[in-house]
């Protein structure tokens, strides 16, 4: 399978089921999109015609460049992958990931919250107790089979407001690493307002990386993230945000914001929050009901997609100044990512990731807390929703019709089982909103390493 | 070659072999929890 687009002056050829990325000229172009339907004789004919400045030779040249690289499985590869992938899922499982909510409780009061301001649809706010934190982690080493690197988010609500049993986890966690040859990777996900210089000095030493809530411009981030009686927090979590990116070398956080209907210009946000002095940036579309007036419709992707083709020239722009900057779903790595099982297996939710609410309840992932029927079991007793397993073990990219045409399965391993229950009904579906901001933001990650690879030589 | 630049080396289908370690990242705890994103991934056994 071929993509071929063009987007900054580039003519970028994807070839999916390798993962090789070519930029070719404007002939090679044309030749490639008729490869596979015409002759050699018939594609020199036809581009011959149709450019008077380009001699045959010129294209004949080119096409044998094209054939060459097929023959070195470059181009035109074929999907090798299927049965392997089927395969790899029904491996055993073994828990790698747990998403603790170690508050259900919130001081601020955002209006996308897909927590319901940290409750989940329950009716009265609930920290999470250590005993119930650290038999998390218990079950977390127990189920993790021979895997050694085991991640623990903590997440909310607001985990700042059970700070002091964050911090117990984290020390009971580094207890069991030496004698069960296990390496926690600690992460935290906060809104700042309680953030201090004890809590970013506890996280500089434990966490892995921490998330830190922040939506841009101060008007967009304090008309949806305000405190409970209405006014904004932009001025009272910024300049902590600021700091604690410092502290960190500017390295292993993110800034991570989100946009709505309300900010599709959503570019000048990240920027704001580049100009800030971040390095490390997030913004990311809202996942919203439909009903909702801040959610994202698919009357707006043109809009959406030109803000990340702007985002992308400025980045390019930056490249190798002071100015530079990592945008989070521009990231790439071409030549050190993940294998095809990884790719094509999907984010192992209810399987090696689950999220673990207040009270110990497991559930496939944070997204599904809340929802009786997702309930999978608790820490005591283990997964007893058997059934419910297997169908999220089931879960990959060929499991999802529309992800088997699609250009951009191998960068986001079918998406969001969760975006698809929410959308369609069916954690095997597919959210085409979502999808279509995958793809581009794709497009747009592969353009900003051929400029890169371009300024480079 | 003339008419072709290749960005990169690394081939999906010579990780066939060696990979499925599961020692990577989970993909939703990086940042975003609500989508999910492997391009931007590193493989353990790169490191």
């Amino acid at each position: 399978m071929i993509h071929q687009y063009k987007n900054n002056g580039f003519n970028i050829v994807l070839d999916v089921n390798s993962g090789a990325i070519h930029v070719v000229d404007d002939i090679t172009y044309d030749i490639i999109a008729d490869y596979e339907s015409l002759s050699k004789e018939e594609i020199v004919a036809k581009l011959s015609a149709a450019n008077s400045g380009v001699s045959a030779s010129d294209i004949a040249e080119a096409y044998d460049e094209v054939a060459e690289l097929e023959k070195n499985e470059e181009l035109f590869t074929k999907d090798i992958y299927e049965d392997r992938v089927v395969d790899y899922t029904k491996r055993p499982t073994v828990v790698k990931a747990l998403c603790l909510h170690i508050a259900h409780d919130c001081n601020l009061s955002c209006k996308y919250c897909f927590a319901e301001e940290g409750l989940y649809h329950g009716k009265k706010a609930e920290l999470m107790p250590f005993e119930v934190g650290k038999q998390a982690l218990d079950f977390l080493v127990k189920n993790s089979g021979s895997r050694r690197n085991l991640e623990v988010d903590f997440f909310g609500g607001e985990p700042l407001l059970n700070w002091q049993v964050v911090k117990d986890l984290v020390a009971y966690g580094r207890s069991l690493e030496k004698e069960y040859d296990k390496n926690f990777r600690f992460t935290l996900t906060t809104n700042g307002v309680l953030l201090n210089d004890e809590v970013m000095g506890f996280c500089n030493k434990e966490m892995g990386n921490v998330v830190l809530s922040i939506d841009g411009r101060k008007e967009i981030h304090d008309m949806m993230r305000p405190f409970q009686r209405g006014d904004g927090s932009y001025d009272i979590v910024t300049p902590k945000f600021q700091k604690f990116a410092e502290s960190r070398n500017q390295d292993k956080y993110y800034a991570r914001g989100t946009f709505t209907r309300n900010n599709l210009d959503f570019s000048k946000d990240v920027l704001h929050l580049a100009d800030l002095g971040f390095k490390q940036i997030s913004v990311e579309p809202v996942v919203a009901p439909e009903n909702e007036d801040y959610a994202l419709r698919e009357e707006d992707l043109p809009k959406l997609f030109e803000e990340y083709d702007a985002l992308a020239k400025e980045m390019v722009k930056r490249h190798g100044t002071d100015k530079e900057f990592n945008f989070f779903h521009f990231m790439i790595d071409l030549e050190g990512g993940p294998c095809v099982y990884k790719r094509l297996s999907g984010c192992g939710s209810g399987t090696e990731y689950m999220a673990v609410t207040p009270s110990g309840e497991l559930y496939p992932c944070h997204q599904f807390v809340g929802n009786e029927g997702f309930k999978m079991g608790d820490v005591w007793k283990g997964i007893e929703n058997t059934e419910l397993q297997t169908e999220f073990k089931g879960c990959n990219v060929y499991s999802r019709e529309k992800c088997r045409s699609c250009f951009a399965k191998y960068y986001c391993s079918g998406g969001c089982a969760a975006n698809a229950y929410h959308f369609e009904g069916d954690i095997r579906g597919c959210y085409d909103v979502g999808c279509a901001l995958q793809k581009k933001r794709v497009e747009c990650a592969i353009m900003i390493k051929a400029a890169e690879a371009g300024a480079e030589e | 070659m003339k008419h072709i630049k290749t960005l990169n080396t690394k081939r999906l289908q010579n990780t066939v072999k060696k990979g499925g370690c599961g020692e990577c990242q989970t993909s939703c705890q990086s940042a975003c929890k609500t989508s999910c994103t492997v391009g931007n991934q590193s493989c353990e056994n790169n490191k």
